[in-house]
């Protein structure tokens, strides 16, 4: 049950935007698709959907293989960035279209939207018209409009990608509110991975037309696959061939040999957290995320010469007997993890 | 934008001046001519029974030729822009032919292609009468007026994209269905501003008409023709009242588009 895509493959032109992808989604879970524009995430929400044809692969929705379906038989609520509302239609009759077209009638229809345009907190708008709507009610609009013909499952493309930043964080929230009420299984695409492992439980990183990999948020950021999924799902420093994340980095004011030495170049305090930004020996630039206590027990200064011990660093070097290849999904848990030699 | 008060009135006064001049001005002296010898003339020549049969010539070309032409253009629109392909800058060449075009040459072609000696010359032969005739100039007003709901559509389609068309049918609408229900209201002003245009151009079609059509008074004179038949013999406030009764028309159309879109607005 739930979603599964099975040797997905998209070319358009000379570009490969599916590459032999596979993914499954649980029943009823809530997962995003991860990864930078271009990395083939909307385009595969949108083979989920219908509304691109695969050159390959199997798309199966509830364990019925809806492949060749057109987009109308497969019974997908599908939500866009720019919220493709029915310009010309009122917020009622945006959200009756679906059961319109399925020809309920008249009183079923008024009751079944009432209760939808409650649900999205809209039930004092169904006259208005989406141009006298915010960007927030529109898109809440247009999930409505989704959820109304109770659809298996829910496809959200960059759903709060058009909104600002105060009310991205409200329906952030309140996505995963209403999920936790309806449980129909939900896919939503983003390219911001705050905001995919604030909402959802499982994440698949994608990167260039592939699966990097794919678990829940802790998963990801504990035990990442490769270099490219550290570096998205969270902030890392490069030393050499090895990946710290910033809050890994212990500064250390007595050296030995595990340390390297750094000139403190910035302290930037942002509140509660500090960020320490220092040149290695041999130029590199790296920072370290330090709590508050930690900085006035250094008695840190800028210019000053400081001694970093990464506490956990990755390597994804393949050659590496201590670390695992890019192309293992979900990798053995501590094998990326390498103490950093003193000397780089 | 231009903050300067004599640059703005001094466009003001350039476009004004050169709409009175080349529009105002005409328009106005023909209507005054048309009853500087009272309202008798004009009307007489208007309810004459060649006056009369123009008239309804004219509007039977616009009842052919205007549905037509709208449902070749919707479709030839969403041909462009929804179905991208390589033939489309071939198509949309061919579409600006009739613009490109002098009538006269669209009215000689026609005549070759249908003449005796024509490819097409042998339907005369069998009985089905194109030249002289009102299949002929429905042909001539079809070919002339051919672009303008397309080229009025095009810009409005590419405007509004496709994601409404999308969840309509992910909504369940079949293709048919989301046509009727989303993309048509979403045009629609574009479709009826290319509509006004075909119309505004087969009410006063001339060239073509007149070479296919041979100008027989009472069987094949379209309005304009009469307007002109009638100045040639002199008749100047017979003439003068047909032309009149052509600016209505076109007036009349315009009218009803902007009423209509008013309604809605409301």
């Amino acid at each position: 049950m739930g979603i599964s895509v099975e040797g997905a493959n998209k070319r358009f032109g000379d570009f490969q935007a599916l590459d032999d992808v596979s993914i499954e989604v649980p029943d009823g879970s809530l997962t995003a698709l991860l990864g930078p524009s271009g990395s083939g995430k909307s385009t595969l929400l949108r083979a989920i959907a219908g509304l691109e044809d695969l050159d390959a692969g199997v798309v199966t929705i509830n364990g019925e293989d809806a492949t060749g379906k057109p987009a109308q038989k497969r019974g997908v609520g599908f939500v866009f960035q720019h919220y493709a509302a029915f310009k010309h239609m009122t917020v009622y009759d945006n959200v009756a279209f679906g059961l319109k077209i399925r020809k309920w009638d008249k009183r079923k229809t008024s009751q079944r939207v009432h209760e939808l345009l409650e649900l999205v907190q809209l039930d004092g708008l169904a006259g208005r018209f989406p141009s006298q709507l915010s960007g927030g009610q529109r898109q809440r609009m247009a999930l409505a409009r989704a959820l109304a013909v109770q659809p298996q499952v829910l496809l959200l493309d960059e759903p709060f990608g058009a909104l600002d930043a105060k009310v991205r964080k409200d329906l952030r929230t309140w996505l995963r509110r209403l999920h936790e009420e309806m449980h129909v299984t939900t896919i939503f695409v983003t390219h911001d991975q705050e905001e995919a492992m604030d909402v959802a439980g499982q994440l698949v990183v994608m990167n260039e037309g592939r699966v990097e990999q794919s678990g829940t948020a802790d998963e990801l950021y504990e035990h990442p696959a490769n270099e490219f999924v550290m570096s998205f799902v969270g902030e890392v420093n490069q030393l050499g061939e090895h990946f710290v994340r910033p809050h890994d980095m212990e500064i250390v004011l007595d050296p030995d040999d595990r340390t390297q030495e750094g000139l403190v170049q910035r302290i930037v305090t942002l509140g509660f957290e500090v960020r320490v930004e220092l040149v290695l020996s041999d130029g590199t630039e790296v920072w370290a995320q330090l709590t508050r206590a930690e900085l006035q027990r250094l008695e840190l200064r800028e210019g000053q010469i400081a001694y970093l011990r990464p506490a956990q660093a990755k390597s994804f070097n393949g050659s590496s007997p201590s670390s695992h290849g890019a192309s293992t999904p979900h990798g053995s848990h501590d094998g990326g993890d390498a103490e950093v030699p003193a000397a780089v | 934008m231009s903050a300067n008060p004599a640059s703005r009135w001094g466009l003001r006064v350039l476009g004004l001046g050169y709409l009175t001049m080349l529009l105002l001005i005409p328009l106005v002296m023909i209507f005054f001519k048309t009853f500087e010898e009272g309202i008798g003339p004009p009307i007489d020549a208007i309810t004459s029974p060649d006056g009369l049969h123009a008239l309804k010539l004219t509007l039977l070309m616009v009842a052919i030729a205007v549905p037509l032409n709208t449902i070749f253009g919707v479709a030839c629109a969403l041909l462009l822009v929804r179905h991208k392909s390589k033939a489309n800058g071939v198509i949309d060449a061919i579409i600006n032919l009739p613009f490109a075009v002098s009538p006269i040459v669209i009215g000689l072609s026609l005549f070759l292609l249908y003449g005796t000696d024509g490819w097409l010359g042998f339907l005369a032969d069998n009985g089905i009468k194109i030249l002289f005739s009102v299949p002929g100039m429905v042909l001539a007003s079809i070919f002339v007026s051919l672009p303008f709901v397309v080229r009025e559509t095009v810009p409005v389609l590419q405007e509004i994209g496709t994601d409404q068309e999308l969840a309509a049918s992910t909504l369940g609408a079949n293709g048919w269905q989301t046509f009727w229900k989303i993309t048509l209201p979403s045009i629609r002003w574009g479709v009826a501003y290319g509509v006004v245009l075909t119309t505004a151009r087969v009410l006063g079609e001339f060239g073509a008409v007149t070479i296919v059509s041979g100008s027989i008074s009472g069987q094949t004179q379209t309005l304009p023709l009469f307007v002109e038949k009638q100045y040639a013999n002199f008749n100047s406030p017979g003439a003068y009242g047909a032309a009149l009764v052509l600016a209505l028309l076109a007036l009349i159309t315009l009218f009803a588009m902007n009423l209509l879109k008013r309604k809605e607005d409301a």
